[in-house]
């Protein structure tokens, strides 16, 4: 695969108002990042990160296993 | 505590009756045998060290993490983690096929392997993309040079695990979890390491373990270079270490057996997957995090941090400390504004060579009790 078709295979387009896509632009000039495409990828990587939820990964039945073997290596009384 | 990278802990290890009928599968599949470095990588697998892996990468994982340092899903992953073979090992198996992996040094029966794609890969721009660089010098490119030619991509289960010298000290993220949850910690942060410790390693976690409820030091066991501490040294000298300085109910030691790909920055943010994998709320990235010789900037590895705002861990960069005369005690660049004639620096060759010699490096260096563990080896580094 050429690098245009990897490139056009793996990204796409958004809509966000012209207005706030300027007020981007020229606050890109002064960070790190090189377009405001990348910046705004950021936002949303973040933004998605933030919405992961904690949970238990075990069951309860399960904990009691867990334990007994924790207790046997001596990380637990 | 975060969530396992991607969201699920992954749990590939076969059980009861399902494990017994595998297992007669297994007998009568084709056989690969590979060496213990990959058999412990399959095993982290199963046991959700590398959530959300659940076999080696295919290939469009595999491209990803070369050109994005992302699976294909978008989730931060920069090491490929591959299983390589030669055409004549696999001849007579087809995509779609289980396959049996045996461990080559012990002829043992670990895991059946569904294979999704065997494929070709580019060994210049795995080494261009993972370590930065193509000098055979550098210990990773040397090995992915000496890789066989093919990839195989899939999913495992995991039947049985390989010999273990280790296995008091091996915990998987299940009990981790569990025990970070049993001590009531709800931050911790994760120290990795591949060294006895010297006084820097312990002021580096001490100072994280200020503002966090826990740590976790989490030594990689596995092929290292020569120079290295020995594994049982670095075990020996941290429970020593926990023995006398640390409060119990404040740290706890357990392994990561994988062994060491010296990529330096990529090589930190899999570093942090892993430990927030095992439960860790933070991670230490120190100087030259991974690095070998002077292929890598000093602070490239915590520079590469600000790449991934959805990593699931926070990551704590530490300049590095150096003991100043003046200040009376540990400082770094941060802390200290003293010229360079006051301070003394960790220096791993100078503490190596002190201890071949059989002398114990100053107090202020190593712990006393420290030295005196590592000294009851005869040679207490890798040869
Ligand atoms: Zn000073």
């Amino acid at each position: 695969m050429t690098e245009e078709k990897t490139k056009s295979k793996n990204f796409t387009s958004i809509l966000i108002p012209t207005s706030l896509y300027k007020k981007l632009e020229e606050k890109v000039k002064e960070t790190e990042f090189s377009s405001v495409s990348s910046l705004v990828t950021h936002i949303i990587r973040e933004y998605l990160a933030k919405l992961e939820e904690e949970k238990e990964v075990f069951s309860e039945e399960e904990e009691e296993e867990i334990k007994e073997r924790l207790r046997a290596l001596g990380y637990i009384d | 505590m975060p969530p396992p990278h991607g969201g699920r802990l992954i749990n590939r290890v076969l059980k009861g009756k399902e494990r017994d009928r595998r297992l007669k599968e297994a007998l009568e599949l084709p056989k690969i045998k590979l060496p213990s470095e990959y058999i412990k990588d399959i095993e982290n697998i199963a046991h959700g060290v590398f959530s959300p892996l659940e076999g080696p990468m295919i290939q469009e994982d595999y491209l990803n993490v070369l050109e994005n340092m992302r699976l294909s899903n978008d989730l931060p992953w920069t090491i490929p983690i591959v299983i390589d073979v030669d055409e004549e090992e696999i001849k007579t198996v087809k995509e779609g096929d289980n396959i049996t992996i045996i461990c080559l040094e012990e002829e043992k029966l670990i895991a059946i392997l569904h294979v999704e794609e065997v494929y070709d890969y580019d060994k210049e721009k795995h080494v261009e993309k993972v370590f930065g660089i193509k000098d055979p010098a550098h210990p990773g490119v040397a090995k992915t040079y000496g890789m066989k030619e093919k990839l195989l991509g899939g999913k495992i289960d995991l039947i049985d695990h390989s010999a273990n010298p280790y296995y008091k000290y091996t915990l998987w993220p299940v009990e981790t979890r569990l025990l970070f949850k049993e001590r009531g910690w709800r931050t911790i942060v994760g120290f990795q390491t591949r060294n006895a410790p010297h006084t820097g390693h312990e002021y580096v976690q001490k100072t994280a373990l200020t503002f966090t409820d826990g740590l976790f030091i989490n030594p990689v066991i596995g092929r290292k270079k020569k120079g290295d501490f020995k594994d049982e040294v670095i075990l020996a000298a941290y429970e020593e270490l926990i023995k006398h300085y640390y409060l119990k109910d404040r740290a706890v030691l357990a392994i990561l057996r994988t062994e060491m790909r010296y990529a330096g920055p990529r090589e930190a943010i899999f570093h942090a997957i892993v430990r927030k994998n095992f439960g860790c709320t933070h991670f230490i990235v120190g100087r030259d995090h991974a690095g070998v010789g002077n292929f890598y900037p000093p602070y490239a590895a915590q520079e590469i941090f600000d790449e991934f705002p959805d990593l699931g861990i926070i990551p704590i960069f530490f300049k590095e400390f150096f003991i100043c005369k003046k200040c009376g005690g540990m400082a770094n660049e941060k802390t200290c504004p003293h010229p360079e004639e006051y301070r003394v620096r960790f220096s791993g060759t100078v503490i190596r060579k002190l201890l071949q010699q059989g002398k114990k490096p100053p107090k202020e260096i190593m712990r006393p009790e420290i030295s005196e563990i590592i000294l009851k080896w005869k040679n207490p580094f890798v040869e």
